[in-house]
């Protein structure tokens, strides 16, 4: 029995989101009386898979052997033999491109029961009972999964990382012996590079149809700089091309939950609430009092953006550098 | 009796509600300003069939049935009446006259490209000196043997510089009075054509509304329709038709209206609460809402009527009526409720309230129809 | 080629959500159902390359699990552009249950892509499209955020962390898609449905499979406390609260 924790990394580096996942599993390995293993696919240094350790895993299986972008049935044979090697009764990985990409496809050949966009560590272990978001963030569903292998994606920022503690760790260099022949070409990667990245940022500034132009922008990426924050907007912003789709957050696009959120210009459709509602604070500014983001919002400025953003950044910088 | 709408039905009410949010609602406010022509709204509406939706497959249109095409009025009216008064005399006035009364030749060469969208009709009846009465038409269509010579003036022309198709009604034996009228379809590119200037309307601002005048303009002889001397019958019994057009779009100038005064209400704060709560507003929704639910009633028993084959000229002429006269109500309460933010654009509901008024004028003012209701009752 | 679009219908996304029988059951009464908006955008793209490269792709068709209220959405597909639809006779129970019954149903017709939704509005489970290929064994990309095919092969787009990949696979072939696919969903025209009328729609009865999980309950978040607001004159005052008392900045 042991808990498997498929941790991602990028460029060889791990993300905060990997030792959230491991904190999260070390939470139910404890209440389970099994222990963390943690599978690594692709070229990672042993000092850096020994952070591992450090947020709960006792053992780090590492699978050099795979092809360097994600081959969604390679992966899946490599995880799946591990999930066998080590007789793993829970697979957790994070609820994210990659997660969303192979847990569906771990729970299928293995027929075990998948909880998607997991809140919470399970409520229950007999039966095996986990709280899961539905409805985009409306309302939530606890589910109970009838397999004895159960997979779960973690929607990310809802557990948090425990502090990291210096415990032994092993590392095994695995050949999970699977064919490694993609049947997919890798034609072009395109990287985005010197942006922090939505699904990384701890502080969001999001932008709205009030912010009448996609000239007024400065504005919000001045913001966003002093509070090293990501740059979001609403779906119109992205529709109308002012702002690249990958920042579009909301129902069809991202789903995020920043410990801040700042929406500026933004009524809050539902559409959009449902997209930052697991923020742990949200800060809107609009110049309609009446505005439907004002009930979700946990602290509100009225007023035109043009008034208030310059004095915002005034005010954060001060304290920045207080 | 059966209330219910199918579901055939119902995709045609998302699909016209869709368009308007997704294509009509963005700019709407700024069109109205400048008074400009939705031509790419208006491409994309024939791309979807809209502007045929009546007519029948046979002839390229989308064979649907006149419910259909007043939930799609409805819908497409409480965003942007300029484009749902195109929408309404390709369909009601123009391709249904065609289909009704036209000859096979004339379907084959007009009604198909009208009904796939790719070209726009008009209506040409009202003169300066003949509104609502049809028979005083001073415009001339003389009989030269191989065509007609077409004279005269004709008035307040929706899509005179967008349509190339016009359905012209004139005189072409003044002696016959009514029975010496006649319709004829015209090309406007005809030599002897010209558009007066764009007039500048209080509402329906990006409709194209000219006068138009013809100067011996040479009209084929195979361009009438129907027998010599049909032209007012045909233009009495296209207008019956008309009517639940612009019903419709009365409707849904109201029923719009309602939408953002609820909206409205539930949200706009006043004395401590939200302005729903006080009963001034609550009951003014009621009211609205009573009206606007009556509208439809008679809207949709009037296409029920005409989708039957059955006589419908006098419940289309009180749904016109009604319809009309209610929008001006619940447009006018709607601006109320919105107080200052109401006499605003930004908050659309002026511009549904100038666009009411002239529901209540073209097509037959309400008084006209009241003449038309009443001498149906008392003859 | 062939393109199988699978979708579902789904609570219109401004729905307010409410539960029934003791928060076990999601209440239906009065909720307008829309397609998948994932799924609709799938179908949008699988007309869009249709329509506009002539002799690419000789058939659309749609599968959903559902019962026969759905074929309110089913006719809007096929109103869209889908050809022909398979609607597999049963209440759509986790997603596994879900994907067996497409599987079974679609496995001898040879279709070259299969496109999904990467998410669905109602249970969010992101969940069927991974795993019909792996019962189809199909090769599969999931956030595909452009998809173009020609003979036997696709090339799509897919987000990654930071950016995108642009990947080449040989059909048959699945996509799960997300936005970026088609910009919006296609609003069907009359003519389409006209047609839609006498397309065909097959019923076919759900074949055995299990489930693996099941709700045992649903639950409302908590209501959020009221927003502290300020005018534009207190913007100071609020990033003290920020600093101070919210520690957030």
């Amino acid at each position: 029995m042991a808990i498997l924790v498929y941790t991602e990394n990028r460029e060889g580096k791990f993300k905060k989101a990997t030792f959230e996942l491991l904190s999260y599993a070390q939470e139910i390995a404890q209440k389970t009386n099994t222990s963390v293993v943690a599978l690594s696919i692709g070229n990672v240094e042993d000092e850096t898979l020994k952070t591992l350790g450090q947020y709960g895993a006792k053992k780090i299986i590492s699978v050099k052997n795979a092809p360097e972008f994600l081959d969604n049935k390679i992966y899946t044979d490599i995880i799946t033999s591990v999930i066998e090697k080590e007789a793993a009764n829970i697979v957790i990985m994070a609820h994210n491109l990659s997660g969303k990409a192979l847990a569906p496809r771990i729970s299928a050949r293995l027929k075990a029961g998948l909880v998607s966009a997991a809140v919470s560590t399970p409520s229950s272990y007999d039966p095996f009972v986990v709280k899961k978001a539905v409805f985009t963030g409306k309302a939530f569903a606890h589910i109970k999964v009838n397999t004895a292998l159960k997979v779960i994606t973690l929607a990310q920022n809802s557990f948090g990382i425990n502090d990291p503690q210096d415990q032994d760790v092993s590392i095994e260099t695995f050949d999970a012996g699977v064919d490694t022949n993609s049947k997919t070409k890798l034609i072009d990667t395109h990287k985005i590079t010197g942006k922090l990245l939505l699904t990384d940022a701890e502080v969001v500034v999001s932008g709205g149809r009030g912010m009448k132009s996609a000239d007024n922008w400065h504005l919000l990426e001045e913001l966003a700089d002093v509070l090293g924050a990501g740059l979001a907007c609403s779906r119109p912003i992205s529709d109308e091309g002012w702002r690249p789709h990958d920042e579009h957050v909301g129902q069809t696009g991202k789903i995020i939950a920043p410990t801040l959120y700042i929406a500026c210009g933004i009524s809050g459709a539902i559409q959009h609430v449902g997209g930052i509602s697991a923020s742990k604070c949200i800060v809107a500014i609009n110049k309609d009092p009446d505005a439907p983001i004002f009930e979700v919002a946990d602290y509100g400025i009225v007023g035109d953006f043009q008034n208030v953003l310059p004095q915002l950044l005034e005010a954060v910088k001060n304290i920045k550098n207080s | 009796m059966n209330f219910n709408f199918t579901e055939e039905q119902k995709m045609i009410q998302q699909a016209a509600k869709d368009f308007a949010v997704r294509e009509l609602l963005p700019d709407v406010i700024e069109r109205d300003t400048k008074a400009e022509f939705p031509t790419a709204h208006i491409k994309k509406l024939s791309e979807l069939g809209f502007l045929g939706m009546m007519t029948a497959p046979e002839y390229d249109g989308g064979g649907m049935d006149t419910i259909s095409y007043v939930l799609a009025m409805e819908e497409i009216s409480k965003v942007d009446a300029s484009v749902s008064v195109i929408m309404s005399v390709c369909n009601s006035l123009v391709n249904w006259g065609l289909e009704t009364y036209g000859t096979e030749a004339q379907k084959e060469k007009y009604l198909k490209p009208l009904a796939r969208g790719e070209k726009i009709g008009a209506f040409l009846l009202s003169e300066p000196e003949a509104g609502s009465d049809a028979t005083k038409q001073r415009t001339t269509a003389e009989d030269k043997g191989d065509y007609y010579l077409l004279n005269g003036t004709k008035n307040w022309i929706t899509n005179a510089a967008s349509a190339s198709v016009y359905l012209v009604i004139a005189h072409t034996n003044p002696e016959k009075a009514h029975k010496g009228i006649n319709a004829f379809i015209v090309e406007k590119d005809s030599p002897g054509i010209t558009l007066g200037p764009h007039e500048d309307k209080m509402g329906m601002r990006s409709s194209d509304t000219h006068s138009v005048m013809f100067t011996d303009v040479k009209v084929p002889k195979e361009n009438r329709i129907g027998e010599d001397g049909f032209g007012f019958s045909f233009a009495m019994k296209t207008l019956d038709g008309g009517r639940i057009g612009i019903a419709s779009q009365a409707l849904g100038l109201a029923s719009g209206a309602l939408e953002r005064s609820i909206q409205y209400a539930k949200e706009r704060k006043a004395f401590g609460t939200e302005i729903a709560n006080h009963q001034a507003i609550a009951f003014k929704i009621a009211d609205m809402a009573v009206k606007i639910e009556n509208a439809r009633n008679l809207c949709l028993k009037a296409a029920w009527l005409k989708d039957n084959k059955q006589p419908y000229g006098l419940m289309s002429a009180m749904a016109k009526q009604y319809c009309a006269d209610i929008a001006m109500e619940v447009t006018t309460e709607a601006v109320q409720i919105h107080g200052g933010y109401g006499y605003v654009k930004e908050y659309h509901v002026e511009r549904l309230m100038r666009e009411a008024k002239l529901t209540q004028i073209y097509e037959g003012t309400s008084e006209i129809q009241k003449i038309v209701i009443s001498r149906s009752l008392l003859k | 080629m062939k393109i199988l679009v699978c979708i579902s219908d789904v609570p219109d996304t401004t729905t307010k959500v409410k539960f029934k029988d003791d928060n076990t059951a999601f209440e239906t009464a009065g909720v307008q159902w829309v397609i998948n908006p994932w799924d609709e955008l799938s179908l949008t793209r699988a007309v869009e390359m249709k329509e506009k490269t002539p002799g690419l792709i000789d058939n659309i068709t749609v599968v959903t699990v559902g019962p026969k209220e759905s074929e309110a959405t089913i006719r809007k597909a096929l109103a869209i552009g889908a050809d022909n639809a398979i609607r597999v006779d049963a209440l759509p129970k986790d997603a596994f249950y879900v994907a067996s019954q497409i599987a079974e149903a679609v496995k001898n017709e040879n279709f070259d892509i299969i496109l999904t939704g990467i998410d669905s509005a109602d249970y969010n489970g992101s969940a069927v499209g991974g795993m019909l290929a792996e019962m189809l064994d199909l090769t599969s990309v999931s956030s595909v955020s452009s998809l173009n095919a020609e003979n036997s092969k696709v090339t799509v787009t897919r987000e990654i962390e930071g950016g995108t990949e642009t990947i080449e696979a040989a059909t048959p072939f699945l996509a799960i898609v997300q936005k970026g696919i088609a910009i919006e969903p296609k609003i069907p025209a009359m003519r389409g449905i006209m047609m839609a009328r006498t397309k065909p729609l097959k019923v076919v009865e759900p074949a055995d499979s299990e489930t693996l999980t099941h709700i045992e309950k649903f639950e409302m978040p908590q209501a959020k406390g009221a927003c502290k607001k300020f005018d534009a004159e207190g913007v100071d005052e609020l990033v003290n609260l920020l600093h101070n008392e919210a520690k957030m900045i």
